[in-house]
C-alpha cells in the first residue's frame, strides 16, 4: 500500500529533523535536559474551540478530539496502516460467532485520579453514551450493540448486550454478527469513564479525567484552552515523551499559523490552504503532509427522475477532470479519488471506481443513451460558508464544457439547513458530501453511505441509494470468518456500487501540518490527530 | 440632575425588555435547526434530537419561549447554552477582555485623535493639517480586516514589536489590537476636533479672550477646546457603547476571547439564550454611555442644565 511508504518517509523526515536540530542547537527555549529530541519539556498546540465538553462519548468533531486523544487511551490502537494493535487497555477481544464478544482488560491501568480502569468503567460509559436522554453526540457509534434500539425507543435504560463478567472482563452481544468489531472499539466513543464522571457529568467536561498518556493540569477555559501534563502512572507502552502540552484555542486558523511563524505555538495540525506553498519553504522539515481518511463525494439524488438512470450518474462522474480541479483549486492538497474507500484502509484497490476516470466521449455517449435532457441546467448543491464555491463552480464548468449541460450553483444554505433539506429528499441535483471513517475499515464507508439502513436522519445515505445485493454482500462481509474474506465481500459490494454510482468519489483529502523547530517527531494518525505521546521537545 | 438621571435609568427598563424580545424573535426566526448545526457532519439519532429540543424548549411557540426566559431572568438566571454552561459565566469570562480592549482603544482614540485634531485646527492649511487630512482619509478607507492583518504581519511578526495574538503578555497584548480597533474612530475624532476647533477659533468669545490679553495657551485650552469638545465627547461616548459590544474582526484576528467573538459564534450556532443575554447587555451599555455623554454636556457647557 502506497500509504505505508509515505508514512515511513514521514517518520524518517522527523528523525532527520531531530538530528539536524540537535546539531545546530535548536530554538532558544529551555525545557529538556540537554541533547536534542530527549524527553521532557513542554510544547503548545493549536485547537479551535471544541463544540462539546471534553467527554469522549460526546466529542465527534476534530478539535475536542485532539485533546481527548492526549487524555484517553482506548481499548485498542491502530498501526500506521490501520491494523488493530492491542496497545490499549484490551488484552484480547475474542468471539466464536462474531456476535458475542468477550473483552479482557490488561491489569494495572488506572485513571488519572487513581481509580482502576475496570470492566465497569467501560460498561457504564457505553450505557451512558448510548442513552438518548444524555444526548451524547457519539451515541450512534454504539448502535451495533444489542439493546440499542430499545434504549432509543425509551423502553430500556441500559444496553442489554453488555455484561460485566468480573473486574477485568465484560461481554458484548451485538445485534448481528460483525467481524470487524475489534476495529471499531478503538474510537473515542468507546473510551472508559471513571466514577468521578457519573458524580458530576456537567463539571467533568471542563476538568476531564481519563486514562491516557497525559492528564489535565487545570481546567479547560473556553476561548483559551487547557494545559495537560504527563501522567506518570500511565500503564501503556506509549508513555508521553514531553512533560506537557498547552492546547491554545484560536478563533482563526490564519492567526494560529502566523503565531507558529513567530514560534509562539508549536504545532498547527491543519494550516489554511493559501499558505501551503510558502509554508513548505518556511518550515522545511516541520512541514508535514498527511493523507487522511476523508473523501469528498458528489452525491446524486437517486429519488429524482432526472438522475434515476445509473448511466447519467456514470456520465457525470466521467466528465469531471478531478486532477485539473485538484491542481487549480486545491493547489494539489487533494488527490483525484479512484475508489469509494480511502487508501488508508485495508481493502482499497487502485482504480476500483472505473467511472472515476475522465472520458468525455464515453460520457456523452452514455448521456445520449439515457436520453438525458441537456437543455435544462444541472443544479449543484453545497453548504454555504465552507469554501466549497470554487471547486463546485469548476465542476459545473467542466460539465458545461464536456457535456454541453449548463449548471446552476445552489450554495446558499447553511449546514443546519443543508442536511435537513437532504433528509427530506430536497436536493434537485448533484450535492457535495464529505465522509471520514469512524474506524479504519472499508465497511466504515460502505454501510453509512450506501445502505438503506443508513437513510437519513439516522444515517448519511443522502442519495437514498438502495441495492439489495449490496446490502447482502456487506452483511456477508460482516459475518465473515476471517478479515480477508470480509474484505473480499466488501470489495464485491464496492464493485456493484461503482456500477450504480449513487455518489461519485471526487477527492481524497490531504492535510498539511506545520511544527516549529521547538518540537520533533510530529506524526498525524489515521484520525487526523497528532500522536501527542511521540512528540519530543528540543532545547 | 439626580432626578434626571433616575428618570433616564428608569426608562431603560422598557427599552431593554423590548430589545430582548426583538432579539429573541430574531433568533427564533433564524432558519435551520440548531440541534442539527450542533452535531455537524454526523447524523444525530431522532431520540437525541427530541431530548434536546424539549430541554431547550425549541418546539414551543415564541411567546412561551420568551415567557420562560423572562421568568428565569427575574430570578437572576440568564439561562444556559447548548453545552450546559451558564450564560452568566460566559459573560463574566469574556467581558473583561472586551473591557480592556475598549479602554485601550478609547485611550488611543481620545489622546491621539484630540491632539492631532487640535494641532491641525489651530494651524489650518499648514503641513501638519494636510498630513492629518490625508492620513485620516487613508485610514478610514482601509477595511479594518486588512488593517488588522497588516499590523499583525508587519508590527507583530516582521518587526516583533508587539505580540501577534492572544492575551499572554497581559495588558501589552491589547496595545496592537487596541490601536487597530481605534484607528477608524481615531480618524473621525481628529477630523471632528479639527473642524470644531477651527470654527470656534473665530468665535466672538475667543476674540474677546484674546483682546483681554490672555496668553495663547489659556485661550486655546480653557476657552476654545472646552467648547469644541462637545461633539467629540458625543462621538466618543457613543463609540464606547459600540466598542463594548465587542469587535468581532479584531477579536478574531488577534485571538482575544472577548464578547464579540462569543456573540458571533452564538448567532451562528443559534444559541438563543447566549445571543439574547449578551446583546441585551450591549443595549444597556449603549444606553448607559449615552446618558453619561448627556451628563457630561452639562459639565463642559455651563449653559446646559437638566432640571
Amino acid at each position: 500500500m502506497n500509504l505505508r511508504k509515505r508514512r515511513g518517509a514521514l517518520v524518517a523526515a522527523g528523525i532527520a529533523a531531530a538530528m539536524v536540530l540537535s546539531a545546530c542547537g535548536g530554538s532558544d527555549d529551555n525545557g529538556g535536559e540537554g541533547g536534542g529530541g530527549k524527553s521532557g519539556g513542554t510544547f503548545s498546540a493549536y485547537i479551535s474551540e471544541p463544540k462539546s465538553p471534553l467527554v469522549p462519548g460526546n466529542t465527534t468533531e476534530s478539535e475536542g478530539a485532539k485533546v481527548i486523544a492526549a487524555l484517553w487511551t482506548g481499548l485498542v490502537g491502530y498501526s500506521e496502516d490501520g491494523e488493530v494493535e492491542y496497545s490499549g487497555v484490551a488484552d484480547s477481544i475474542e468471539s466464536e460467532d462474531n456476535q458475542n464478544w468477550t473483552i479482557k482488560l490488561k491489569d494495572g491501568w488506572t485513571f488519572h485520579d487513581g481509580t482502576p480502569v475496570d470492566a465497569e468503567s467501560f460498561v457504564n460509559a457505553w450505557n451512558y453514551t448510548a442513552n438518548p436522554q444524555n444526548a451524547q453526540d457519539g451515541g450512534s457509534y454504539l448502535s451495533r450493540i444489542a439493546g440499542y434500539d430499545e434504549l432509543e425507543a425509551g423502553t430500556a435504560t441500559e444496553l442489554s448486550g453488555l455484561k460485566v463478567e468480573d473486574d477485568q472482563t465484560f461481554t458484548v452481544e451485538l445485534k448481528a454478527p460483525f467481524a470487524l468489531f475489534p476495529a471499531v472499539v478503538g474510537y473515542d466513543a468507546f473510551n472508559p469513564l471513571p466514577k468521578a464522571f457519573f458524580d458530576d457529568p456537567e463539571g467533568f467536561g471542563t476538568k476531564p479525567i481519563g486514562n491516557g498518556p497525559f492528564q489535565a493540569d487545570g481546567e479547560f477555559v473556553p476561548g483559551q484552552g487547557i494545559k495537560v501534563k504527563r501522567f506518570e502512572d500511565y500503564a501503556g507502552e506509549d508513555k508521553a515523551k514531553a512533560d506537557g502540552i498547552d492546547f491554545v484555542v484560536y478563533a482563526d486558523q490564519a492567526t494560529a499559523y502566523t503565531d507558529a511563524q513567530d514560534g509562539n505555538v508549536d504545532i498547527v495540525d491543519v494550516i489554511p490552504p493559501d499558505v501551503i506553498e510558502s509554508a513548505k519553504d518556511e518550515f522545511g522539515d516541520g512541514f508535514i503532509n498527511t493523507e487522511v481518511s476523508q473523501i469528498t463525494y458528489l452525491g446524486f439524488p437517486t429519488y429524482d427522475a432526472r438522475f434515476q438512470d445509473p448511466r447519467v450518474r456514470q456520465a457525470i462522474s466521467m466528465a469531471i477532470d478531478r486532477d485539473a480541479i485538484s491542481k487549480a483549486i486545491f493547489s494539489g492538497t487533494r488527490t483525484a479519488a479512484d475508489s469509494f474507500v480511502s487508501p488508508a484502509v485495508d481493502g482499497y484497490r487502485e482504480g476500483s471506481c472505473a467511472y472515476c476516470e475522465l472520458d468525455v466521449d464515453k460520457a456523452n455517449a452514455l448521456l445520449d443513451e439515457a436520453g438525458f435532457d441537456r437543455s435544462k441546467p444541472v443544479e449543484l448543491w453545497f453548504n454555504a460558508g465552507a469554501g466549497h464555491d470554487a471547486w463546485l463552480e469548476a465542476v459545473g464548468n467542466q460539465l458545461r464544457q464536456n457535456l454541453d449541460v449548463d449548471f446552476q450553483l445552489k450554495g446558499d444554505l447553511d449546514f443546519s439547513q443543508y442536511l435537513p433539506l437532504g433528509e427530506n429528499k430536497g436536493f434537485t441535483g448533484p450535492f457535495r458530501y464529505g465522509w471520514s471513517f469512524d474506524y479504519p475499515a472499508a465497511e466504515s464507508y460502505l454501510t453509512p453511505l450506501f445502505t438503506p439502513q443508513s437513510f437519513p436522519p439516522t444515517g448519511s445515505n443522502y442519495s437514498f441509494y438502495s441495492n439489495e445485493k449490496v446490502v447482502d454482500l456487506i452483511a456477508e462481509g460482516d459475518k465473515a470468518e476471517s478479515e480477508d474474506e470480509a474484505i473480499k465481500a466488501y470489495q464485491q459490494a464496492e464493485d456493484l456500487i461503482a456500477e450504480d454510482m449513487p455518489m461519485a468519489p471526487l477527492f481524497f483529502t490531504q492535510i498539511q501540518t506545520v511544527a516549529t523547530d521547538h518540537v520533533s517527531n510530529v506524526r498525524i494518525d489515521l484520525f487526523q490527530r497528532p500522536v501527542w505521546s511521540e512528540v519530543t521537545v528540543n532545547d | 440632575m439626580g432626578r434626571y438621571v433616575a428618570r433616564r435609568l428608569l426608562l431603560t427598563i422598557p427599552v431593554l425588555l423590548g430589545a430582548s424580545f426583538l432579539i429573541f424573535a430574531m433568533v427564533y426566526a433564524l432558519p435551520g435547526d440548531p440541534i442539527r448545526a450542533l452535531a455537524g457532519d454526523r447524523p444525530v439519532s431522532p431520540a437525541v434530537v427530541k431530548v434536546l429540543t424539549e430541554r431547550f424548549h425549541l418546539s414551543d411557540p415564541l411567546w412561551v419561549q420568551y415567557w420562560e426566559y423572562l421568568k428565569a431572568l427575574l430570578s437572576g438566571d440568564l439561562g444556559t447554552d447548548f453545552r450546559g454552561r451558564p450564560v452568566l459565566d460566559t459573560i463574566e469570562r469574556t467581558l473583561p477582555v472586551t473591557v480592556k480592549l475598549t479602554i485601550v482603544a478609547v485611550v488611543f482614540e481620545a489622546i491621539i485623535g484630540i491632539v492631532a485634531g487640535v494641532l491641525a485646527g489651530i494651524r489650518r492649511n499648514s503641513f501638519f493639517d494636510n498630513l492629518v487630512l490625508v492620513s485620516t482619509t487613508v485610514i478610514v478607507s482601509i477595511p479594518i480586516l486588512v488593517l488588522a492583518f497588516l499590523a499583525q504581519l508587519v508590527l507583530g511578526l516582521k518587526l516583533g514589536w508587539f505580540p501577534i495574538a492572544g492575551t499572554r503578555d497581559g495588558l501589552y497584548s491589547y496595545v496592537l489590537p487596541g490601536l487597530v480597533l481605534a484607528s477608524g474612530s481615531l480618524a473621525y475624532v481628529a477630523r471632528l476636533t479639527r473642524t470644531s476647533i477651527a470654527e470656534n477659533m473665530r468665535a466672538d468669545y475667543v476674540r474677546t479672550a484674546r483682546a483681554k490679553g490672555l496668553p495663547n495657551r489659556t485661550v486655546i485650552v480653557r476657552h476654545t477646546l472646552r467648547n469644541s469638545l462637545i461633539p467629540v465627547v458625543t462621538f466618543i461616548g457613543a463609540d464606547i457603547g459600540a466598542l463594548l459590544g465587542g469587535a468581532i474582526v479584531t477579536e478574531t484576528v488577534f485571538n482575544l476571547p472577548g464578547i464579540g467573538r462569543e456573540v458571533f459564534d452564538a448567532v451562528r450556532a443559534q444559541e438563543g439564550a447566549v445571543v439574547v443575554g449578551i446583546v441585551t447587555l450591549m443595549v444597556f451599555f449603549f444606553i448607559f454611555f449615552n446618558l453619561v455623554v448627556d451628563v457630561l454636556y452639562a459639565v463642559l457647557d455651563p449653559r446646559i442644565r437638566y432640571d
